[in-house]
């Protein structure tokens, strides 16, 4: 028959050993984790010449499992088709990707931003003047 | 001075309500702290800190615990028996600070030229001229124990509810098969001393000659005694009543704020009475080194070795799992009590061989 002591006391040796090692634990909000550069976060529309490159086609609407992404096309002062109302509403979202994977103008990518709380329904939806990035 | 209340002086009576108090308050500290040591040292051997908002490094935790609980509303079943639903919280709790009474926590020390022993429990003998101990402190602990398992069958009884019944059945159930382990384990040691009196098995140990390794009998009844005092306050492994309290049901679901906080502070007292036991009984209570040069030496003597025995309980909570219920009634009938009647046994055959403890055999 199998000792019964033993493995009791080669677990206890392992708690033992725990116990005079560095805890994991972060201290938030002092200590940040550190994100991955391919961190799915939350959503950013990327410009160039002054202008979201958004050309709303409306590909990340039709992929978006949660249907979450509002479009809505108009037409700038070149005659060229841009997004008007572009509105992602965060409580929806399930951060899968599948958006940033659909634009054919790379137009969308995700952020490492993560901490999302907020006090106001109103305040989830994200539209384009909060989601553009700033240069 | 020569005052004689009801024919003792009246030093007697001063040195007994301040006994009284330096227990009761390091009882209850000790209960209070033991809830945060817990959390801290079961955090830091599962490679996490304990909680260290409250306060600095957190010790501020058990006042906010107590604070909360205090601050919760109070709810009390309209089918249960309210006499008995009161009751129980506080036959739980009771026994576990009673029983202190009769423990030994440090030498006689001189105060004001008087001898004054430093056990809560004692009676004055004029004939002597000094307090003596009552020479049954064994059987008043293990009575007293034995209340406690009243207030378990109590609450589930008094619950009227049908999962807190059975809950407080296997809780009650479980304790009186391992304080029937506990209380055979130690006769080995009664067997050696030729006493029940605590203060005398504390002196039966003097000079480091403790029964933890003074004979391998009672190695091994001090062994048997902690696990199944483990099992008996309901601590992992042997926690299956508080399990079922987080789960599913066990015998304190009706109760809230102020009761339910008894229950938990009454298993806490418990350990630190038991842990109390276990040194007294097997690492000779406030023996040490030096302890006749500096008779105070000996309750730090006596505190650290029931702090070391508390953490040890949590250092077990932090690594095994807990008992199936079966697995557990099978190791305190089948196993523990065939073991601690072989110790008897054998205690008796090694003694009428002339062989009591190794110290006395190779002197």
């Amino acid at each position: 028959m199998p000792n019964p002591i033993t493995p009791i006391m080669q677990g206890m040796k392992i708690t033992l050993g725990h116990l005079f090692k560095k805890p994991v634990t972060l201290m938030y909000p002092e200590e940040r984790p550190k994100v991955a550069e391919r961190y799915r976060g939350l959503h950013a529309l990327k410009v160039s010449h002054n202008r979201a490159k958004c050309v709303a086609c409306y590909l990340c609407p039709t992929v978006c499992p949660a249907k979450c992404i509002t479009v809505e096309a108009g037409e700038d002062a070149n005659h060229d088709k841009y997004a008007a109302k572009y509105e992602i509403d965060i409580l929806r979202c399930i951060f899968c990707g599948y958006c940033v994977e659909a634009c054919p103008v790379d137009a969308l990518k995700m952020t490492g931003e993560f901490e999302l709380a907020n006090y106001r329904r109103e305040d989830f939806i994200f539209t384009k003047e909060r989601l553009q990035e700033k240069k | 001075m020569g005052i004689e209340i009801l024919g003792l002086p009246l030093y007697y009576y001063i040195a007994m309500v301040a006994k009284v108090l330096i227990a009761f308050v390091f009882v209850l500290l000790t209960v209070a702290y033991a809830t945060y040591a817990e959390r801290k040292i079961i955090g830091w051997m599962q490679v996490r800190i304990g909680p260290n908002r409250t306060g600095p490094m957190g010790l501020l935790q058990p006042i906010a615990d107590g604070l909360k609980l205090f601050f919760k509303e109070e709810i009390i079943p309209a089918e249960s028996n309210k006499f008995a639903f009161l009751l129980a919280p506080l036959m739980a709790l009771i026994p576990a600070f009673i029983t202190f009474a009769v423990i030994p926590f440090g030498d006689t020390i001189k105060v004001f030229g008087y001898d004054v022993p430093l056990q809560i429990v004692g009676y004055y003998d004029a004939g002597v001229g000094k307090v003596v101990d009552i020479n049954v402190g064994m059987l008043y602990v293990l009575a007293m124990s034995s209340l406690g398992v009243y207030g378990i069958v109590l609450a589930g009884w008094a619950s009227n509810s049908k999962y807190s019944l059975i809950g407080g059945l296997r809780s009650s159930a479980q304790m009186i098969s391992y304080e029937l382990a506990a209380g055979l384990a130690i006769i080995p040691v009664f067997m050696l001393v030729g006493s029940l009196s605590l203060q005398e098995i504390v002196k039966a140990q003097a000079g480091m000659k403790w029964f933890i390794w003074n004979s391998p009998m009672t190695f091994v009844a001090g062994m048997i005694f902690y696990v199944a005092t483990l099992a008996e306050v309901n601590r992992t492994p042997f926690d299956l009543p508080e399990a079922e309290t987080e789960l599913v049901s066990g015998f304190c679901t009706e109760y809230s704020s102020m009761k339910y906080a008894m229950f938990f502070m009454a298993e806490y007292a418990n350990m630190v009475t038991v842990s109390a036991l276990m040194t007294t009984m097997f690492l000779g209570g406030w023996d040490g080194p030096f302890v006749s040069v500096f008779p105070l030496l000996s309750v730090v003597y006596f505190v650290a070795k029931v702090y070391f025995l508390m953490f040890l309980a949590m250092w077990i909570r932090a690594t095994l799992p807990r008992y199936r219920y079966d697995q557990l009634m099978h190791l305190g009938w089948k196993i523990m009590l065939p073991a601690t009647l072989g110790l008897i046994v054998l205690t008796g055959v090694a003694g009428y061989f002339g062989f009591h403890t190794i110290s006395g055999f190779f002197s």
